[in-house]
């Protein structure tokens, strides 16, 4: 029963953050059509910018409160990734706009790993520790289950960034000028909406909330490195899939699910195999979700939204 | 009478195709302007160029004396002109009232900040949006669907649901395309008191339109375009009897179909 409800609890972490990551991939993709492959990539200089911005507040101001420059060093993050986007979607996607799919798609991957070669450049090949800033004493509201203040901390702000975001999108005239250009672009603009902005704006909402998740992936683990957004990258797209790419909804619901099936997975393994695979092959269940969702339900979980394109 | 909009010497080519060449005309403040012609002559591709969806090859337009900004529809609704599509192109999946209120976007002001801080004046203009869009579904007559899902209403409905969206940019020149095309005599009947009614309250209308009774009726001039090509322009008595029009539209003219 511990282990039951330890991992719904660490799947409900890590899910959230794959939800946070899961909402860039799925917002680009319904108002472009393309998988930002970068985009796992954003996460990680989000990291590594907010550990950066914790190194100098130390060296500077060694007294401040962890709440104060953890505080910092997000904002810090937050814009620099949101720059990021903006110059990616500028300077390699909008060029490449009406070209045939193939190409935003294969420029995606060279500025992944553009990216990691130039964090590689700046911050080394190295693993670094990542200030844990918030407190990791485990705390024990029930007897054998375990939740750092981390773990809390990331699901409050997953949450809040989520209903936040929908509000953003359903309620607002941004919201609805990017509903529009997600359907139709030629129609949008031709409605007086400038879609270049709205998709503009689209990267760096979307970089903005992987710079969030950048910093609690790298809080919840206690490391960060120039390869660090791979991994979750990936995964946070297989959310996206499974939950119906393009859809808000589906992909919060997608990287939820995503993190309990990995965190149950990986707490079960052993059981299941008898014994031959451990925990640390956890990665395998995203990429067998991966391959059934695609053959069985390429649509997802919630339905992708098909609009016809002018 | 004052000059809306002058369009000089216009030409657009399509691979081998030249889809128009050298068109000039003119709209004058207040009228209501039909383009007609056989299929393929030109006409929506005029009001594609017009609008800024493709850029012309040659020419330009000259709107309330201005130059228009050729390849940025986004900036010509903002200088005042709005279109309806020939094939409906409602936002599907957002409500009627979602779509106007979508059209209404560049008449606010309201930035991204002012957007997610939600302060005052940017509440004040999302209600004065909503206030609008209400009013422009009550002029088309469809307030009783605001909160439906576009793609669910009727289609006569969703014709006048664009020209509602288009309205709701407040434009000087409404261009609708082909507006009546699927309707019945009741629908069209219904359509051509909504244009008049367009058109007393201020706004000049530039019109596509295969109905040629509704174009007689409810055009103050008309131009015809075959071939890419304007081969008269005229009130619609006149325009009627022109022998090179008659022949365009029997096929008996030189360009043999």
């Amino acid at each position: 029963m511990e282990t039951l409800i330890q991992q719904l609890i660490n799947g409900l972490v890590i899910g959230s953050v794959y939800a946070l990551i899961a909402l860039g991939y799925t917002m680009v993709y319904g108002i472009l059509g393309l998988i930002n492959f970068a985009h796992g990539d954003v996460l990680m200089v989000g990291a590594l910018v907010a550990l950066q911005t914790m190194m100098f507040l130390m060296g500077m101001a060694p007294g401040m409160s962890p709440l104060a420059m953890l505080t910092i060093a997000l904002l810090v993050a937050i814009v620099v990734c949101m720059l990021l986007g903006f110059t990616m979607e500028r300077l390699a996607y909008r060029r490449l706009r009406n070209a045939p799919r193939l190409a935003p798609l294969i420029t995606a991957i060279g500025v992944s790993f553009l990216l990691q070669t130039l964090a590689m450049i700046i911050w080394g090949r190295n693993y670094h520790t990542f200030p844990q800033l918030i407190s990791t004493t485990p705390l024990q509201p029930i007897e054998g289950v375990f939740v750092t203040p981390v773990q809390i901390a990331i699901v409050l702000a997953s949450a809040a960034l989520m209903v936040g975001l929908l509000l953003l999108v359903n309620r607002t005239k941004i919201g609805r000028a990017m509903r529009a250009t997600a359907e139709n672009h030629r129609v949008a603009s031709l409605m007086g909406v400038d879609t270049n902005a709205v998709i503009a704006f689209t990267f760096v909402i979307g970089a903005g909330l992987a710079a969030v998740a950048g910093v609690m992936y790298a809080s919840n683990y206690g490391i960060a490195h120039y390869g660090m957004g791979f991994m979750p990258g990936l995964k946070a797209f297989t959310a996206a899939v499974l939950g119906g790419i393009g859809n808000l909804g589906g992909a919060m619901l997608g990287g939820v699910v995503l993190g309990l099936v990995e965190s149950f997975g990986a707490g079960y393994i052993e059981h299941l195999t008898f014994g031959f695979l451990n925990s640390s092959y956890q990665d395998i269940f995203a990429f067998i979700i991966l391959g059934l969702v695609l053959i069985f339900r390429p649509t997802g979980l919630l339905g992708e939204r098909v609009s016809d394109r002018a | 009478m004052i000059t809306l909009l002058e369009a000089r010497n216009i030409g657009k080519r399509f691979g081998g195709l030249q889809a128009l060449s050298d068109v000039s005309l003119t709209i004058r403040k207040g009228e209501v302007y039909g383009l007609i012609g056989p299929n393929g002559a030109g006409k929506t591709t005029f009001f594609n160029v017009l609008t800024g969806a493709y850029t012309p090859d040659g020419g330009e337009f000259v709107f309330n004396g201005s130059l228009l900004p050729t390849g940025k529809p986004h900036k010509v609704v903002g200088r005042g002109i709005a279109r309806t599509f020939q094939n409906i192109r409602l936002f599907r999946e957002l409500t009627a009232l979602e779509n106007v209120m979508a059209g209404h976007h560049i008449r606010t002001k309201a930035g991204v900040w002012g957007v997610l801080t939600q302060n005052r004046f940017t509440r004040e203009e999302e209600r004065l949006t909503t206030e609008r869009a209400y009013e422009l579904l009550k002029y088309v007559g469809i307030e009783r669907f605001a909160d439906v899902v576009s793609k669910n209403l009727s289609y006569g409905d969703q014709r006048r649901l664009e020209i509602a969206r288009a309205l709701a940019t407040e434009p000087q020149l409404l261009a609708l395309d082909e507006p009546a095309a699927g309707m019945n005599a009741t629908e069209t009947g219904q359509l051509k008191l909504l244009i008049e009614q367009i058109r007393r309250d201020g706004i000049t209308v530039m019109l596509i339109e295969h109905d040629v009774k509704l174009v007689m009726g409810l055009c103050d001039r008309v131009a015809v375009l075959d071939f890419g090509k304007k081969i008269a322009e005229d009130v619609p008595a006149v325009v009627q009897k022109n022998e090179a029009v008659i022949a365009a539209y029997l096929g008996g003219g030189k360009h043999a179909h």
